[in-house]
This record gives structure tokens, C-alpha cells and sequence, in this order.
């Protein structure tokens, strides 16, 4: 244990103890393979990482550095989408770090209670993710591209094409919304819950158009597939009416619905307008 | 992976691994996911994704370009020189329409301006 001083414990989820092995060849952060710390009846799932990299200060430091943060990012989601492969585990989030195995078996001790009932609400369920991308947009805002052709005659006539730019533009976030809200409403049937998040920026997820639904929904693992031919079939759907992309990510660990109160946090959403509020809600804790 | 212990899961769509999309994956490790204080006190609670970009941003502008992260360019709220070419564009379209009015004779030139009089 001489390396104590030096190697800091990071965690990357919490679960019940695994019916089947990780993959052998699995590593976390650091390109070190995570293990299993039990304590009554939960396990973490820890890596060692040096405490050069992971003190207080230099971690600060490195959640400046795009590059360290990408890497981390994806090693953590690597792990956690490993362990979702065997189990449904209650991931933390990036850059939980205790100083050795005792600080993590206190954590799991303290928190047992919360991560039972947790656990016992995600059982058996993965998250998906869907977003609705309103395309055309960006095309129609950019109409002074051809000024000559359309060139307005008169005053009114050059207000009058702004207006109905203007409409037309409003008409397809309308319709977007009401495809959104649709489609929202369609698989909060269809799943045990739901959350509604902020939009992405489409400029970093490098997604073209415009982020107008970011959904997140829990499904029993069992009804995944039907769950994933439901999004499909409204994928088409979408398109025909006027440039609308859904998209569909997963399956992930239940990151979303890890808080332990669903009462207070997010929503149960099948209401109407339960989006920007229940993500405040979730976002001011 | 090993067997299939998923039990008829459909394989991993869009970008839950692999080659997963940068956004996705911070979006969920930095914003979603149980928090718990560990001994080593960062306080990832306080920082909000959109905080985090932003930080990134100024330390690494050409990086996040790169990377496609340049939105803050076009967001009037972030950018002042986004608000400023939207503002110029309506002007210079307002200017060439009035100088077409007057031209026609529909309106008199503004005296008070420090334009050429035309007499």
C-alpha cells in the first residue's frame, strides 16, 4: 500500500452485484481496467488514477483542456456503457474521486439507501435518447442571397417579403413544435419515464438545423426494440413534413433518471409543458 | 462484448459508443448522472455544460473550431459581433430601399441629412 499517497480511487458507478464478467480487455480513465469494490450488497466500480492528475487542483486545471476532458469523458462513458452491457448500473458523474478504497466503502455505506431505491427504480431499464433537428431553417435565413431576382418594388413590397419570410418561418417552428410535442407524448407512453433536456447547440454536437426536442426516456430493456422501431417509423414521418430529423442515441446507462425523488426532479412528462421546467428544476439543485 | 447477457437489446444506435458523438456523451457525463461528493472537491454541480463550453472556448478557440464548437459566433446573446452584423445587414437593406424611394420621387430627401442635396 506504499502507492496509497500517490493513487486517488475514481468512481464510475454503482450497482448490484454482476450476473456475468466485464470484458477483459476493458479500460476506464487512464487506460487502466476498472474493478469491482464490494460493500453489503453493492459494488462500485473504481479505477485508480494518480493524484497528479486527479488533486483538486490539478483536476481544475484539466477540465480547462478540451482534449483532457474528451478523453476522460469518453473512458467514463466507455466503463459505464460496458457495464450496461451486463447490468443496469447507476453511473456518477465524471470525476467523482476518492482518496482510497475506505472513502468509497463509507460513500457506498452513507448512500445505500438512495442508491437502493435508485437502482431499484432504473431495474431492468436502459435510457434513449431522442432528438428532433428542425433542418430547413438555417436555409431560410439566409434570403439576401439572391436579392436581384426577388428584388422588392416598393416599400411594401419589401416589407411584405419579410413578413412572409417571417411567416413561413414561424410556420415550420410551429410545426416542428407540434411534431415535437407529438412524438414526445407518443413515447412517454411507451416508456417508464421520461425527461425533457435543453436543447443541444447544434454547432456542437455538429448536428445540422436546429435542436427543437432533447428527450430522454427509461425503457425496460425487454421493450427496447419496440421502443427503437417506434422512433424509426416516425422518422420518415418527420422528414415528409418539412425537414424534420429525429434522431436516436443509446442504448445508455440511465443517466438521466439517476436523481431519487421523481417527484420533485423532472417530470413524469406526459403533460403539456412540462419541458424548460422540469429541466430548471433538475438544473438549479 | 461478452455473450449477450442484454437478452434481445438492439445494438448500440447513433452514438452511445464507438465513435459517439462528443456532445451526447458530455451532455450525460457532465450534466447527468448521480452526484456525490467525493474527497476531492470539484464542484462539477456548479459547473453547468454550457459553462463548461464556454470556459473550453476561451482556452481553446481554434480547438473548439476544429472541433465545430463555434456556435457562440452566431449567438447574438454571446456574440456582440453576431448582433452587430444582423443590426448593419437590416441597415444597409433600409438605406438602399430609401435612397430607391427617393430616387423615384415617392419621398423628399431628409434635409437634415448630411447627404448630397439634390436640387
Amino acid at each position: 500500500m506504499s502507492l496509497a499517497s500517490e493513487e486517488l480511487r475514481y468512481v464510475y458507478a454503482v450497482c448490484r452485484p454482476l450476473d456475468a464478467p466485464l470484458a477483459a480487455d476493458l479500460t476506464g480513465v487512464g487506460g487502466v481496467p476498472p474493478r469491482q469494490l464490494a460493500h453489503e450488497g453493492l459494488i462500485a466500480l473504481v479505477g485508480p488514477v494518480p493524484e497528479r492528475d486527479f488533486a483538486e487542483e490539478p483536476l481544475r486545471r484539466h477540465l480547462e483542456d478540451l482534449d483532457w476532458l474528451s478523453d476522460t469523458a469518453r473512458a467514463h462513458q466507455r466503463v459505464i456503457s460496458a457495464l450496461t452491457s451486463v447490468t443496469c448500473p447507476l453511473p456518477l458523474r465524471l470525476a467523482t474521486v476518492f482518496r482510497d478504497d475506505s472513502g468509497v466503502r463509507a460513500m457506498l455505506e452513507e448512500g445505500a439507501d438512495r442508491f437502493r431505491r435508485v437502482l431499484d427504480r432504473i431495474d431492468g431499464c436502459v435510457e434513449w435518447g431522442v432528438k428532433v433537428h428542425l433542418e430547413s431553417e438555417e436555409s431560410r435565413e439566409r434570403p439576401a442571397e439572391a436579392p436581384t431576382q426577388d428584388k422588392p418594388r416598393s416599400g411594401r413590397d419589401y416589407l411584405r417579403q419579410r413578413r412572409s419570410r417571417q411567416t413561413a418561418q414561424d410556420e415550420s417552428w410551429q410545426r416542428a413544435e407540434v411534431f415535437a410535442q407529438a412524438l414526445h407524448e407518443k413515447l412517454s407512453r411507451r416508456s417508464d419515464d421520461s425527461r425533457l433536456h435543453a436543447p443541444q447547440n447544434s454547432s456542437l454536437s455538429k448536428a445540422p438545423g436546429r435542436n427543437i426536442l432533447n428527450a430522454a426516456y427509461l425503457v425496460p430493456r425487454a421493450h427496447s426494440e419496440e421502443f427503437v422501431e417506434l422512433v424509426d417509423g416516425t422518422k420518415d414521418e418527420g422528414q415528409e413534413s418539412s425537414g424534420l430529423r429525429v434522431e436516436l442515441t443509446g442504448p445508455w446507462a440511465a443517466y438521466s433518471f439517476t436523481a431519487d425523488d421523481p417527484g420533485t426532479e423532472g417530470t413524469r412528462a406526459d403533460g403539456t409543458d412540462t419541458g424548460t421546467g422540469a429541466d430548471q428544476t433538475e438544473r438549479s439543485r | 462484448m461478452t455473450g449477450s447477457p442484454s437478452g434481445g437489446l438492439p445494438g448500440p444506435y447513433g452514438n452511445s459508443s464507438g465513435g459517439a458523438n462528443l456532445a451526447d456523451i458530455l451532455e450525460r457525463v457532465l450534466d447527468k448522472g448521480i452526484v456525490i461528493a467525493g474527497d476531492i472537491k470539484i464542484n462539477l454541480l456548479d459547473i453547468e455544460l454550457l459553462t463548461i463550453k464556454l470556459r473550453l472556448i476561451v482556452a481553446s478557440v481554434d480547438k473548439a473550431k476544429e472541433m465545430g464548437i463555434d456556435w457562440w459566433e452566431q449567438d447574438p446573446a454571446l456574440s456582440s459581433g453576431a448582433r452587430h452584423k444582423e443590426l448593419s445587414q437590416e441597415n444597409a437593406e433600409l438605406r438602399r430601399r430609401l435612397e430607391e424611394l427617393e430616387s423615384q420621387g415617392v419621398l423628399e430627401p431628409a434635409e437634415k441629412e448630411s447627404r448630397e442635396p439634390r436640387k
